[in-house]
C-alpha cells in the first residue's frame, strides 16, 4: 500500500520523505512520507490536527522540517522561506486568500514582478493579455478589471490559481478550497482542477467530504495524529476504509462517560431571538443547568458567530436573552462577565491568551478586586496562593504561577483560559474549538475537566468542528447550516452522520 | 511587571535566599537590565570626556532639566504599554502652562488658576481617549489632530506672545527646594512613584499592560476595555499639564510656543527605558532611567561644545540603538 513513497521514476515531481516537525509541547509530525506524481491530484486526509497544514507549511517553506527531506523535480531541496518554494515552482492556495483586496486580478497576479514596458512605465496592455490568456486556458471567465474584493469568493479562487500558475507552479497545494463554494462553483473548480491535471499540473488536495476526493482524485494519502498512516488509490479503496485509516483506533478515544441527562434541568441560558443583521436568520436556544450543548457544523456555518454575538463580542440585530429567567443585556463580554458568562475563543494565542502575561496573570486579569486588601492595591501574595490552587484544580502543568503562558504547551495554555473563568466562578461557560492543536492527552484532561464542571452544576456550549469530540461529548446538540439552527438533537440521535446530514443537508457536499 | 513575576510569586523559590548567579540571571532578565547599562555607559563617557560632569551642581542641573520631560514621560509610557501612543503632549503642556500664566496675570486665584490649567490637560487627555478608545480611531491620528488643536489654543489666547508678570511665589513649582531637593525633582518622583504604584501594583495598571500585550484577548476576558483607554490618555494629558506647571515655574513666563517636539523626547525617554512600542511590555522605571539618560545625553554634549545640529543626529542614533537592542532581546525570548 505505501511503497509509492520510494519511487523516484521521472513521473514523480514531489517527494517529501520522513518529515518530522515538533513544537513546543506537540510532536506535530513524526516520519511522514508523501509523493506526488505529474498530472496526478493527491488527497491529503486526516482528522483536524492530523497535521496537514503542518506538513503544507513544511513543504512551502513557512515552518523548517526537524528531520527528513523534499525532492522536488529531482533535486532535493530545502525552502528557507515561503518565496523560495513559490520560486521553484510550488503553489499554494491557502483558506484565508493573499490576495490585496483593492487591486484587480491583473495586477494581483502580478504583484511584485510587475512588468515595464519600453518606457520602464507598468506595461498594462502586457501583463492584462498575459493574465487573460491563462484564464482562457483555464475556461474561466471574470471581471479583470475590478477589485478582486468584488470577486465572488469562488472567482478570487481562481484568481489564485491563475496567480499560482502564472508562476509557472508545478505543484499546487488546494487546502480546504471547497470549503466556502456553493455547489455549482465547486463543480467549476473540479474542471479546472481537470484541465490543470491534462496539463501535468500536480496537485495535492486537502479536503474533509470525501464524494469530492472519490470526484477528482487519483491517490490518498492519510495522516492521523501526526502520523502516517497509508497512500492508496482512489480506484482500490472506498469510504469505509478510508475512514477506518483516518480514524483508526481512535474512535475508542477516551470521552468520559456521559451521565443520565436530567429533563427537568432548569434553563440556565435563553436564548429567545438572535439575529446578526438585518437579513439573517433569527436563532432560538436554551441551556440547561449540568449540561453539555455542542454547536455543530461545517466551519463556516455561523457557530462561533452565534456564540459571540449571545455574550455581546460582536454587535446584534436584534437579541433577546433570559438569564435564570430574567431578561439581560449583554452588551459586550464585560456584560458577560457581570452575569456569569465566560468564553473560551478559538484561536488561545490571539483571542485568549496575553502571551507575554505569567500564567498568574492571564488567570487573574478579569477578577483582580479580588484581591484588593488595603485601597486599591493588589495582594501579589494572595494572587500568587490562589493561582497555584486554581492551577492545580484544572491541572496546569508549569514551574510556577510565574511561568510565561508563551512558552506553555497549547494544552496547558487552553487550561490556562479555562481557569481564568473557573477563578471567576462563571457558571455558563462557551469552549469553541477547545481542543484544537493539542494532543490527544492534554485532550482527555480537558473532556474530563468538563465533566467534571458538569456535575457540579456548571453549563457548557461547545463549538467544534471534530464529530468523534461532538458525539461523544455532548448531551444535546445544536447542528449549523449557513447561519441557522437547522436541528437540536438529543440523546440516540447525536450520531455521526446524523450530525453530518443535517449540516450538509441540500449544500453540495451530498452527492453521494 | 516581569520581574515581580519571576521573584514574589512563586512560592517554592521564594523560600531559599537566591544565590548571586540566580539574582544577577534574574537581574539581566529585567526591563531595566538594558536601560541601566546603558545609562552606566552614557556616565562613563561624559565623566571621561567633560572636566565637570560629576560636580554635584552639575548633577543637580541635570536633574532639574530632566524633570519636564521625564515628567511628560510617565504618561507617554502608560499610552505606549497600552499600544497607543500620545503625540499632543508638548503641545498640550504649553496650552496649560499659558492658560495658568493668563488667568494669574488677569488676576485669579493662584490655586484656582493652577487647577483649570491642570483640568484642560486632562480634558485635553480625555478627549483623546475618547476618539481612541470609543471612537475607535488610531491614537497617531488623533493625537496627532489634538496637537494642532491645543497649540492652536495656545497661540490664540496669547496672541503668540509669552504672558509674564507672574507673582514671585510662583516660581516655587520651577526653582524652589523642599527639604534641600529642588521643587521640580520632586514632583517628577511624586509622579513616577504614583505611576510606579498605579501600573505594577493596581488592578488598572495590570489592565493597561494587558491591553497592550493582546487587546481582543483582554475585552474577551470581559474587562472593559474602552473605559481604561480613556483613563490612559487622560493620564497622559494630565502629566502633560503638570509638566507645564513645572517649566511655567521655572521660566516664570507662560510660553505658547514651549514643548514643540517635546512628544519626541517623551518616546524617546519611553523606548530607551527598554518599553516596547508595540505595547504591552516595560517598565516606568525603565523611563525614569531613559529620561536621565537622555538628560546627561543632552548636558554632557552641551558641555562639550557639541553643535546642537550634531547632537540631533547623536541622539538620534542612540534611539535607533535602544530600539534594535530592545527588539533583538524580545526575539529570544
Amino acid at each position: 500500500m505505501n511503497q509509492s513513497h520510494n519511487q523516484t521514476d521521472s513521473q514523480t515531481i514531489l517527494t517529501l520523505e520522513h518529515i518530522s516537525k515538533s513544537f513546543p509541547g506537540v510532536k506535530a509530525l513524526q516520519d511522514i512520507h508523501l509523493s506526488v506524481n505529474r498530472g496526478e491530484v493527491h488527497a491529503l486526509l486526516g482528522e483536524n490536527g492530523a497535521g496537514k497544514s503542518t506538513l503544507m507549511k513544511i513543504l512551502c517553506g513557512i515552518h523548517q522540517p526537524d528531520a527528513g527531506r523534499i525532492v522536488f523535480d529531482g533535486v532535493e531541496r530545502q525552502f528557507e522561506r515561503y518565496n523560495d518554494a513559490i520560486a521553484a515552482g510550488i503553489g499554494i492556495i491557502f483558506q484565508e486568500f493573499s490576495l490585496i483586496p483593492d487591486l484587480n486580478a491583473v495586477e494581483n497576479i502580478f504583484l511584485g514582478r510587475e512588468r515595464t514596458n519600453r518606457v520602464g512605465l507598468l506595461g498594462k496592455a502586457e501583463m492584462r493579455h498575459r493574465a487573460a490568456m491563462i484564464f482562457d486556458r483555464l475556461g474561466i471567465d471574470i471581471d479583470l478589471t475590478v477589485p478582486v474584493r468584488h470577486l465572488s469568493v469562488a472567482e478570487q479562487q481562481f484568481v489564485e490559481i491563475a496567480k499560482a500558475l502564472s508562476l509557472n507552479a508545478k505543484v499546487l497545494v488546494l487546502d480546504e478550497p471547497t470549503a466556502t463554494l456553493t455547489p455549482s462553483e465547486a463543480e467549476h473548480l473540479f474542471s479546472i482542477m481537470r484541465e490543470l491535471k491534462a496539463h501535468d499540473v500536480a496537485m495535492i488536495f486537502i479536503s474533509h467530504h470525501m464524494e469530492e476526493i472519490f470526484a477528482v482524485c487519483d491517490r490518498i494519502t492519510v495522516l492521523r495524529d501526526g502520523q502516517y498512516v497509508g497512500t492508496t488509490e482512489v480506484a482500490t479503496t472506498d469510504v469505509d476504509a478510508l475512514v477506518e485509516m483516518m480514524v483508526g483506533r481512535r474512535l475508542e478515544q477516551s470521552f468520559p462517560p456521559k451521565p443520565a441527562r436530567n429533563r427537568d434541568a432548569r434553563k440556565v441560558l435563553e436564548v429567545r431571538a438572535l439575529q446578526r443583521y438585518k437579513h439573517d436568520p433569527v436563532n432560538r436556544f436554551d441551556l440547561h443547568e449540568g449540561e453539555i450543548l455542542g454547536f455543530a457544523g461545517l466551519v463556516g456555518s455561523g457557530r462561533t458567530e452565534l456564540a459571540r454575538a449571545v455574550i455581546g463580542a460582536d454587535p446584534a440585530h436584534r437579541k433577546e436573552v433570559w438569564l435564570n429567567g430574567v431578561p439581560v443585556k449583554l452588551n459586550n463580554a464585560g456584560d458577560a462577565l457581570a452575569q456569569g458568562i465566560g468564553l473560551l475563543p478559538e484561536s488561545r494565542k490571539t483571542e485568549g491568551l496575553i502571551l507575554d502575561f505569567s500564567i498568574r496573570d492571564n488567570i487573574s486579569i478579569n477578577n483582580l478586586g479580588k484581591y484588593q486588601r488595603v485601597g486599591p492595591l493588589i495582594d501579589q501574595g494572595l494572587e500568587g496562593r490562589t493561582t497555584v490552587d486554581v492551577m492545580r484544580q484544572v491541572g496546569v502543568k508549569a514551574p510556577g504561577p510565574g511561568t510565561r503562558v508563551g512558552t506553555l504547551s497549547g494544552g496547558n495554555q487552553q487550561k490556562v483560559v479555562i481557569a481564568r473563568w473557573l477563578n471567576h466562578h462563571c457558571k455558563i461557560l462557551i469552549f469553541d474549538e477547545p481542543t484544537r492543536g493539542i494532543d490527544v492527552g492534554a485532550k482527555a484532561e480537558i473532556y474530563n475537566l468538563m465533566r467534571r464542571l458538569t456535575a457540579q452544576g456548571y453549563a457548557i456550549i461547545m463549538i467544534s468542528s471534530e464529530l468523534p469530540e461532538i458525539v461523544g461529548m455532548c448531551d444535546r446538540v445544536a447542528v449549523f447550516k449557513q447561519g441557522a439552527i437547522v436541528t437540536v438533537l438529543e440523546d440516540d440521535a447525536i450520531e455521526s452522520n446524523e450530525v453530518m446530514r443535517h449540516a450538509t443537508a441540500g449544500s453540495h457536499h451530498e452527492f453521494a | 511587571m516581569q520581574p515581580q513575576v519571576l521573584t514574589m510569586n512563586s512560592p517554592d523559590t521564594a523560600k531559599a535566599a537566591p544565590g548571586f548567579a540566580t539574582r544577577y540571571k534574574r537581574f539581566s532578565q529585567s526591563p531595566v537590565f538594558f536601560p541601566l547599562i546603558g545609562l552606566v555607559l552614557v556616565c562613563i563617557a561624559m565623566a571621561l570626556t567633560t572636566e565637570h560632569f560629576f560636580d554635584p551642581d552639575n548633577l543637580v542641573n541635570i536633574a532639574r532639566q530632566v524633570s519636564v520631560n521625564a515628567i511628560i514621560a510617565v504618561g507617554m509610557t502608560c499610552a505606549i504599554l497600552s499600544g497607543g501612543i500620545d503625540l499632543s503632549v508638548g503641545a498640550v503642556m504649553a496650552l496649560a502652562g499659558t492658560l495658568m500664566a493668563g488667568l494669574m496675570v488677569g488676576g485669579m486665584p493662584p490655586e484656582a488658576a493652577i487647577a483649570i490649567g491642570l483640568g484642560v490637560g486632562l480634558l485635553f487627555g480625555v478627549a483623546n481617549g475618547f476618539f481612541v478608545a470609543y471612537a475607535g480611531m488610531p491614537p497617531i491620528i488623533v493625537t496627532l489632530a489634538t496637537m494642532g488643536i491645543a497649540r492652536g489654543i495656545a497661540l490664540i489666547y496669547t496672541g503668540g506672545y509669552p504672558i509674564d508678570g507672574l507673582p514671585d511665589w510662583f516660581a516655587f513649582f520651577g526653582s524652589g527646594r523642599v527639604l534641600g531637593l529642588q521643587a521640580p525633582v520632586l514632583i517628577m518622583l511624586l509622579v513616577f512613584v504614583a505611576a510606579y504604584v498605579l501600573l505594577d501594583h493596581t488592578p488598572v495598571g495590570r489592565y493597561i499592560y494587558a491591553i497592550g500585550g493582546n487587546e481582543e484577548a483582554t475585552r474577551l476576558s470581559g474587562v472593559r476595555v474602552p473605559r481604561y483607554k480613556l483613563l490612559v490618555y487622560g493620564l497622559s494629558g494630565l502629566t502633560a499639564s503638570i509638566a507645564g506647571l513645572v517649566l511655567t515655574s521655572r521660566l516664570m513666563s507662560g510660553q505658547p510656543n514651549a514643548g514643540v517636539s517635546f512628544e519626541l523626547d517623551a518616546i524617546a525617554a519611553v523606548v530607551m527605558g527598554g518599553t516596547a512600542i508595540s505595547g504591552g511590555r516595560g517598565s516606568i522605571v525603565g523611563t525614569l532611567i531613559g529620561a536621565v539618560m537622555l538628560g546627561v545625553l543632552n548636558n554632557g554634549l552641551n558641555m562639550m561644545g557639541v553643535s546642537p545640529y550634531v547632537q540631533n543626529i547623536i541622539k538620534g542614533v542612540i534611539i535607533l540603538l535602544a530600539i534594535y537592542i530592545s527588539r533583538e532581546r524580545t526575539k529570544r525570548r
